[in-house]
Order: C-alpha cells, then sequence, then structure tokens
C-alpha cells in the first residue's frame, strides 16, 4: 500500500502547487488585487517658491540709425561687430545736388558781399552830392539875403540840396539791403550745409555695430535703419513669464540664470523692470532681468531660463503635490481607512518649487495621505502601503 | 464504489498530467489572446478616462482630437468657459513623435497639457512616483513604458525635458506611452519647424514680391514672424459643473462657437467603435479561430485516450459493466484534463502577460467564461470518444 500512498501524496503536491498558484495570480494581477500606494503625512515644513520663465538676451538700448530723407546710401564706414565712439562717422548718404545748392549759396553770399561794397559806394557818392547840394544851397541862401541872386535861383538850389539829401536817404536803405541781402545768403548756405551734415550717420553712443542694414547704392526711406548700433554694457533678459503662475513677480527679486550655451552654468541676476502691459494673446507677462556681472560672450537673442525665488513661507503645513487629487470639481487627496480609499476634500494653497503644495485647510500635522498610486482610486477602492510604486 | 476514472487516471498519470499542460498551453494562448483584445480596448478607454473631461471641443466637422487631426486657435477656449454648465476648459495638444533614447527610437505620444493649476483637464490623474509638472517649460511627466527614470533628461526636438513624474497605464489608444509636458511646449514641438525648414522658409518668403517690395521696410520681417508662430491646439477640454448634462452644452458649443463638441459616450464610440474597429474585428477573427483549433485539440486527445483503453474498456464490458460507468469514467476524465488544461492555461496567461509589450488585460469574466467554454468543449468532445467505446466490441479483450 506504500505505492499509492506515495502516489497520491505527489500528486496532491502537485494539485497544491498548481492552487496555490493560480490563487497568487488571481490575486496580485487583474481587477481583483489591491491597488498599491505609497503614504506619506502633512508636516510643517519650508517653502521655497519660485517662478520660471523663458527669456531671450536682448539689448536694452538699441539705436536704428538711418537718414531722416529719402535718399541712396554712398558709403557704409563700419562693419558688423565694430566697437564705436560716440560721434563716429558711420556711414554717408548721397548728397544728390547739395554740394552744388552749396556752392551756389556761397557764390551768392560772395555776390551779396559785393553788392554791400557798391551799394556803400554809392552812399558815399550821394554824401558827397548831399554835402556838395547843401553848401551851395547856403551860400544861395546868403547871396539872396544880400540880394545878388533872384529868389527864383536859390530856390533851385535849396530844392537840389533836399534832393540830394534824399538821394543820400536811398542810398543808405540800399546798403542796409545789401546788408542784408548778405545775411540771407550766409544763411542759404548754413542751411545748405546743415542738409549736407544731416547725410553723415553718426553713432550717438560708444557701442558696437550689431548690423549693417543696407549697402552703398541702396536706396533707403526716411527712417529706414542702415546701421544699427547696441550698446553692450544694457544687455539683459525679456523673460516671458506664464500669466498663471507669475503671481509675486516684482522689482527686485533675485534670479537664477541658465544661458543655453551654457547648459550647466547658474547665473546671477535680479529683476530690473516689470511690464505693466502683459502678452494678452500668449496669457504671458514680461519682466527684465539684468545681469548681477554679464558674461562677455553672449550673443542677443539667445534662449535662456529665468529661475526667480521669490521670499520663502518659513512654514507651513504641507503634502507631496502628486497627493493632491480632484474629484468631481473639488480639490483633495487620498487617504487610507481600514485598507480602503477614501477621499477628503481640502483647501490648497501655495506650490513650492520642489513638490509641496500648502495646506490652507482640511488636513492637520501628521494625517498620512497616499501619495502616488498603481491605479486611479475611487471611493472604497481596496488599497495595499508599499514603500514605492517603482 | 471505486471511481474508474481516477483509478484509471492515476494508472498512467504522468501522460495524464502532461496531457493537461499541453492543452493548458494551449488554452492560455487563447486566454492572452482575448486578453490581447480587452487591452486594446481599455487603450482606448483610459484615453478617454485620464484626459479628466467630460467633453471635448474639436476643430469643426473633424472627429479630432484623437481619431482625426484637428486644429483650433488657442483662445477659443475664452468663449467656452462663458457657456453655462462649463466649470473648467483646458487646451490640450497631442502628437504622436519617434524620440530617440537611450540609442533607439521609442514612438511617444506627447500630450501638452496647462499647467498653471495642478490637476487641469489633460493632466494625469495619478503619478506613481515623483510629482506633477510645476514649472512653465521643460519638464515633463512619462510613462512608465517609455523606459524613461524619475530625473532622466531628455531631448525632445529643440529642447531637453526634466522627467519629473511617472504615470502608468497612460497611452494612446495605439498603446504608445504618453509624455505630458507644458502645452507651450508642446505648440511648439507640433507646429515649429526644423531649422532647415525655418531656414528655406524664410528664403522662400523673401523670393516673394508680394512681401519684399522695395520702399515698405519691415513687410518681409512682419511676414516671416508671423509665419513661425504656434497658436493652435488639438482640443479643448471641457470639465462640467455637477449636474449639467453633457449633450446640452455640448450642442450650444456647436450651435454658437461653430466647433464640434463630443460628450464622453460620443467618444467612447469614436475610439472604440471607428478607430480599434477593424484591428479588434482582426483579433476576435483570430480568437474565433484559435477556439476552434482548441476545441478540436481536446476532442483528438480524448479520442486517442480513448481508442488507446479499447482492451481495458472491452474487459469492462466482458465483466458486465454498464455503459453509463463507461460513459462517465470518459466524461469525468475529459473535464478533469478540462480543469487541469484551464488551471494551467490561466497561470500561464497571467505569468507571460505582463511580457508582452502592449497591454493585456485579463478580465475575470472572460476566465469565467473561457473556464464554462473549456467544459463545454470536453464534454462534447468526450460524447465522440463515448461513442467509439461503446461501440468496442467484448470480445476484443480476448480476442487479438
Amino acid at each position: 500500500m506504500s505505492l499509492p500512498h506515495k502516489r497520491t501524496l505527489v500528486l496532491g503536491g502537485i494539485a497544491l502547487v498548481f492552487l496555490v498558484t493560480f490563487g497568487w495570480i488571481v490575486a496580485t494581477q487583474g481587477p481583483l488585487a489591491p491597488v498599491k500606494v505609497t503614504l506619506d503625512s502633512a508636516k510643517e515644513t519650508r517653502l521655497e517658491r519660485t517662478l520660471f520663465g523663458v527669456a531671450t538676451v536682448e539689448a536694452r538700448r538699441s539705436h536704428s540709425i538711418g537718414p531722416t530723407l529719402a535718399g541712396r546710401v554712398a558709403r557704409v564706414l563700419v562693419d558688423q561687430g565694430e566697437a564705436v565712439k560716440a560721434g563716429q562717422l558711420l556711414a554717408e548718404m548721397e548728397p544728390v545736388d547739395l554740394d552744388a545748392r552749396l556752392a551756389a549759396g556761397t557764390a551768392s553770399a560772395a555776390a551779396a558781399a559785393q553788392r554791400v561794397q557798391s551799394a556803400d559806394a554809392a552812399l558815399a557818392e550821394a554824401d558827397s552830392r548831399a554835402k556838395l547840394a547843401k553848401n551851395s544851397a547856403d551860400r544861395y541862401a546868403d547871396l539872396r539875403k544880400k540880394n545878388f541872386v533872384s529868389q527864383e535861383a536859390a530856390d533851385a538850389k535849396a530844392h537840389e540840396a533836399a534832393a540830394a539829401l534824399a538821394a543820400r536817404q536811398s542810398a543808405t536803405a540800399a546798403l542796409s539791403a545789401a546788408k542784408e541781402d548778405v545775411r540771407r545768403a550766409q544763411s542759404d548756405v548754413i542751411g545748405a550745409s546743415k542738409n549736407r551734415d544731416n547725410l553723415r550717420l553718426v553713432s550717438p553712443v560708444d557701442g558696437i555695430v550689431t548690423a549693417r542694414l543696407a549697402e552703398p547704392g541702396s536706396t533707403v526711406v526716411a527712417g529706414q535703419a542702415v546701421v544699427q548700433v547696441i550698446d553692450p554694457a544694457s544687455l539683459w533678459l525679456r523673460v516671458r513669464i506664464d500669466q498663471g503662475r507669475s503671481q509675486g513677480l516684482a522689482v527686485g527679486l533675485p534670479a537664477e540664470i541658465t544661458l543655453r550655451s551654457r547648459p550647466g552654468e547658474k547665473l546671477a541676476g535680479r529683476v530690473e523692470r516689470v511690464d505693466w502691459v502683459g502678452d494678452a494673446v500668449t496669457e504671458e507677462r514680461i519682466a527684465n532681468v539684468v545681469f548681477d556681472s554679464a558674461p562677455t560672450d553672449i550673443a542677443i537673442g539667445e534662449l535662456a531660463e529665468v529661475t526667480l525665488r521669490l521670499p520663502a513661507i518659513e512654514k507651513a503645513l504641507a503634502i507631496p503635490a502628486a497627493a493632491l487629487q480632484r474629484q468631481s470639481n473639488q480639490s483633495g487627496v487620498w487617504q487610507a481607512r481600514d485598507g480602503q480609499a477614501r477621499f477628503r476634500p481640502i483647501t490648497a494653497g501655495t506650490i513650492s518649487a520642489d513638490g509641496f503644495v500648502e495646506i490652507r485647510q482640511g488636513l492637520a500635522a501628521g494625517d498620512t495621505v497616499i501619495v502616488h498610486s498603481g491605479k486611479a482610486l475611487a471611493d472604497g477602492t481596496r488599497i495595499k502601503p508599499v514603500d514605492a510604486l517603482k | 464504489m471505486i471511481n474508474l476514472a481516477s483509478r484509471d487516471v492515476l494508472h498512467g498519470w504522468g501522460k495524464f498530467l502532461f496531457t493537461g499542460i499541453g492543452l493548458g498551453l494551449l488554452i492560455g494562448a487563447t486566454l492572452t489572446m482575448a486578453g490581447v483584445f480587452r487591452g486594446m480596448v481599455d487603450d482606448g478607454q483610459v484615453l478617454i478616462d485620464n484626459s479628466g473631461a467630460d467633453l471635448w471641443v474639436v476643430q469643426q466637422g473633424t472627429l479630432g482630437p484623437y481619431a482625426e487631426p484637428s486644429s483650433l486657435r488657442d483662445d477659443v477656449w475664452r468663449g467656452i468657459a462663458g457657456i453655462a454648465g462649463v466649470a473648467e476648459t483646458g487646451n490640450a495638444a497631442y502628437l504622436t513623435i519617434q524620440m530617440a533614447h537611450n540609442g533607439k527610437d521609442t514612438r511617444v505620444m506627447i500630450v501638452g497639457i496647462e499647467v498653471d493649476r495642478p490637476n487641469r483637464p489633460g493632466a494625469p490623474p495619478y503619478l506613481i512616483a515623483g510629482r506633477p509638472i510645476l514649472q512653465g517649460h521643460y519638464e515633463a511627466i512619462a510613462d512608465e513604458r517609455a523606459g524613461l527614470k524619475l530625473g532622466e533628461r531628455v531631448k525632445i526636438r529643440r529642447h531637453d525635458y526634466t522627467v519629473v513624474g511617472l504615470t502608468r497605464r497612460m497611452v494612446s489608444s495605439s498603446g504608445d506611452p504618453m509624455i505630458f509636458v507644458p502645452l507651450k511646449d508642446a505648440q511648439e514641438i507640433q507646429f515649429l519647424k526644423d531649422n532647415d525648414a525655418l531656414v528655406n522658409e524664410r528664403a522662400r518668403t523673401a523670393a516673394n514680391p508680394v512681401f519684399n517690395r522695395p520702399g515698405v521696410p519691415g513687410l518681409l520681417e512682419a511676414a516671416q514672424a508671423s509665419a513661425t508662430q504656434a497658436r493652435s491646439v488639438n482640443t479643448v477640454l471641457v470639465r462640467l459643473t455637477p449636474g449639467a448634462d453633457p449633450a446640452t452644452v455640448a450642442n450650444e458649443i456647436q450651435r454658437w462657437k461653430r466647433l464640434t463638441a463630443y460628450t464622453k459616450a460620443q467618444m467612447e464610440d469614436i475610439l472604440i467603435a471607428k478607430l480599434i474597429a477593424t484591428s479588434a474585428k482582426q483579433i476576435g477573427m483570430f480568437l474565433v479561430i484559435l477556439a476552434i483549433v482548441t476545441a478540436a485539440i481536446v476532442a483528438f486527445i480524448i479520442y486517442t485516450m480513448t481508442l488507446a483503453k479499447v482492451r481495458e474498456i472491452a474487459v469492462l464490458k466482458l465483466i458486465g459493466a454498464k455503459n453509463r460507468i463507461i460513459a462517465g469514467m470518459i466524461l469525468q476524465q475529459a473535464l478533469a484534463l478540462g480543469v487541469i488544461g484551464f488551471l494551467v492555461g490561466r497561470i500561464a496567461a497571467g505569468l507571460w502577460g505582463p511580457a508582452f509589450p502592449k497591454y493585456v488585460l485579463l478580465l475575470p469574466q472572460d476566465a469565467i467564461g473561457g473556464f464554462a467554454i473549456v467544459l463545454t468543449i470536453c464534454g462534447l468532445a468526450s460524447s465522440v470518444a463515448i461513442r467509439a467505446a461503446l461501440a468496442i466490441d467484448p470480445a476484443e479483450a480476448i480476442g487479438g
């Protein structure tokens, strides 16, 4: 009887192994298995808050230098990347007829000066005539008193003297008109040379040429830039920050800047200006951040990531942000009770940079919450706490 | 009275057991095939459930965003948010890309979600590790199937993203793992062209006399700037206030916003009835064939087992055993074979199921149904063997 007995044992063993494996598979896989979760508890902690934005390097002051009138570019003296001084000639426009007009003006000024001389001479002549006529008239008047000449002759001399005086006044007026003419001609020359100077495009600042936008011979309209100059000391970042996460954005916030060209490096800076007008289309706010000490070899237009550090909340009741869930338009957390998941509505506050969310209402210090879960939870889901899901 | 069936099985138990295991592996393959089918349907279902939306607003007249491309301006949500019954809206962008990771390409679905507050529509409803996206840019949550680790940096198109969270079962309708990124990044991934294309496009615009006219400075720059904007999304996910009727709100949006809105039921219909219908039918067809093959093999096995016992059955008949006893023995053996086969099959399916690249969902009701079918097939197959057994001449016991 020992053989069948042993065989029964073996077969029973095999059957048992089968059933246990089957039971294990059913219980640990598929819908009947409890959902694995990780737990954490609400505790008082320090919340570091940050704002994050993508930025481009820009020049705070960029000067587009071009003519005030439409014209053709005569020569461009500088090229991209050249350092220029304030007042340095960068480019010049074609003067067209301005030089000729300047020459004409100069000539007419000289002619006017000549006319002044001639008027001066005419005045001298009239003066002398007037003196002669006056003396003659005086003499005739004397002779008339002694009855040596007729009244008619004396009157004729008196008239001659008056006419000569009038002729002198006329010569004086002609002289001052000639002088005015000189001034007009001189002003014309000054105006023409001012216009001529205006065709010389000079740099208003010490800076770097960032663009040479027109070449000699090309026609540009009034206001179109020929050369662009920036002040390299004025480089800053234009940061775009999502409106939804821009609370607390203010001038003076310290910033950490990571330029795309140096991914591992963090440069220090601070917010210099916050635009009052945000971008309504992209739903972003715009701020300008300056470097504490700007690196020398950055390019305008380079992309940068900027993290602004807000004042930290020193002590707040907080849970990991992954625990914050939502059930039918209500924020809350899942809690483990008697091996089952139960939803508890809470009011959440600030979220810190390292993933902790402040609890305003609904939880006390030490309360346990479900952080991660292997499946979506529902009220009453059977759960099994584990250390980590992966 | 002793049980003839068990006595016979014990007589050649090794052979019986191995036959059962072989049969079990076949049943396991059938169950797995059913699991693959269920997994496909579930992939579509989780895509709908995980988005957390009650309504999907898409481009007018399209079956978007999953089954067809759909493109909307990203500010249409402002109009939708004002409609009665709408609690919250969220822009979302979906696109499938090939992501190079660890030297090999992985097909992933990029999901752009709004991240200004936690739990916006479209965001993953639960995480298995890490935290939600908190920065406005360059953070990602990846499904575990994508093979990424927490804290890893992964390059998608132009930028590097840090993996801050991991999810499970966040897949597209075709089972590709999802990677969640902030919406603005997803728009850039989807709509911003690569550098070469941008340069070519600029050259093309510059060569166009309409955009590059003498005497109009700035026109070319303006035309080129407007060409590189990314201002579209694929869908607006809408959450309704409790008690609002989805169909009414959907109607309102279709009527006044000139867009198409789908409710959850309609979206399920699109994804499960339309999108995966052909491949599901393909698998279903194969499942039917596999079931027929399994039935045939069970019938053959039981038939040959019976024929191998011709002499013994003849002896039984000779000593006057009733037909009922012989039939019972064969039926019991067939059913026992079926039970062993089912257990082995379920265990095998449970063990190799998780190793499949796509999701295999073994439902308890499928297992119970499968068990019933296996026993029915065994019963029917044994009837053939019983007929053969009853036709055996008792003389065979003593004859040659």
